[in-house]
């Protein structure tokens, strides 16, 4: 028997919402998301935690500017708080390391990982979810009971063609879905809205291509005065008032 | 102390199953992979000491330690070898941050034969409950 399985409630016992920000599809913007949404979360005044969960490519560390600190032990280990978020990820124990793991062996992390973590009391811990729908997905529907899954897509029929893939085993789980939401958005180009909407899942909004977004990566500063961080501000209210 | 934080789960899982089957738990064995290098002497005391203050349906139970050597079984050339074998190439770091993620020995660790990263750990990956065992339990009784 894994002893590691039965403490994970325990240890999310204390967290109000767990916001899974996923999406399928690689490159759409999942981990900036998920980074500005937990910025913008603390900002509001919300306890906040972010887990990276994308063991084989971590980025969120990169986005907000954060050096990999190994976590103090306390009964556990506590995540280092970064920018007034309590920050986990899989480089505090990897530094800049390429981590060639298989599988079992991110679900063995993962379980790892949430078994040992004390993130407190938080009124959100936002994931960043990788790419793909398999172990990682699995992982965290299995793991984190009342995870709810905020999707992002673009507007590429290849993004939407994966998201609806993504969205169709959701729904068949029974797994809390906040919505869908449009990064990206090219204004010469269709809008997802339509087809996301026609999947019976709320559209939560669209976000425009931001030039200026790359220039503020490893800036918080900056990156709270990007077009995207604005955009996401509308998104954020739809999510809060989703509870 | 990273080592509370397992040991509650195996109390955890302990007192799960003891509601589950309806019983008290009378013993319980762990099973203590090589490769997350546990500190024995703390774990078992910190174990002994949470098992002591939990619920009735577990606090009276006997812990039985075992140890397991890890073996890796590389997936490219096939070669079988012992973390023991891989320890002497590893700093006080590397084995630390195994010890808090057991699947960091992929960065850390190659296959002595090909250096691929790309390897089963077969056993000794860290803690696991063996087997649990126990009485017929009924609420109140001694």
């Amino acid at each position: 028997m894994d002893p590691r399985l039965a403490v994970i409630d325990r240890r999310l016992e204390d967290i109000a919402r767990i916001i899974a920000v996923s999406g399928g599809k690689g490159g759409v913007g999942k981990s900036v998301t998920a980074s500005v949404m937990a910025l913008l979360l603390s900002k509001l005044g919300y306890r906040t935690g972010l887990l990276d969960l994308d063991f084989c490519g971590p980025s969120v560390h990169t986005i907000l500017g954060a050096k990999p600190t190994l976590p103090e032990e306390d009964r556990g280990v506590v995540p280092p708080e970064v920018h007034g978020i309590r920050f986990m990820s899989i480089v505090h124990y990897a530094g800049e390391n390429p981590s060639p793991i298989r599988g079992v062996d991110i679900s063995n992390a993962t379980i790892e990982l949430l078994a040992i973590t004390r993130w407190g009391s938080l009124d959100f811990l936002v994931v960043d979810m990788p790419p793909g729908i398999g172990d990682a997905t699995l992982d965290a529907i299995r793991l984190m009971k009342k995870a709810e899954f905020l999707l992002v897509t673009t507007g590429s029929k290849v993004s939407l063609a994966v998201v609806r893939r993504l969205l169709s085993m959701l729904v068949e789980l029974k797994v809390r879905i906040i919505g869908t939401l449009e990064n990206m958005r090219m204004k010469d180009l269709p809008s997802a809205r339509e087809e996301m909407e026609a999947l019976g899942v709320p559209f939560l909004g669209e976000i425009e291509f931001d030039r200026g977004l790359e220039g503020s990566i490893g800036d918080v500063e900056k990156l709270l005065r990007t077009r995207f961080a604005e955009g996401l501000e509308k998104v954020l209210g739809k999510v809060l008032s989703s509870a | 102390m990273h080592e509370l934080a397992l040991a509650e789960g195996i109390v955890a899982t302990a007192l799960k199953e003891a509601e589950r089957a309806g019983l008290k738990v009378t013993e319980i064995c762990v099973r203590m992979g090589e490769l997350q290098q546990i500190d024995e002497e703390l774990f078992k005391s910190v174990l002994r000491d949470i098992i002591k203050v939990e619920d009735e349906r577990v606090r009276e139970a006997e812990v039985v330690f075992l140890k397991e050597e890890a073996v890796l079984r590389c997936r490219v050339c096939g070669h079988e070898w012992t973390f023991g074998e891989s320890m002497g190439n590893l700093s006080e770091e590397d084995v630390e941050l195994i010890h808090f993620v057991p699947e960091m020995a992929h960065i850390y660790i190659g296959c002595p034969e090909c250096g691929s990263p790309d390897f089963e750990i077969t056993k000794g990956r860290g803690i696991w409950i063996e087997y649990i065992k126990g009485e017929r339990w009924t609420p109140g009784s001694p």
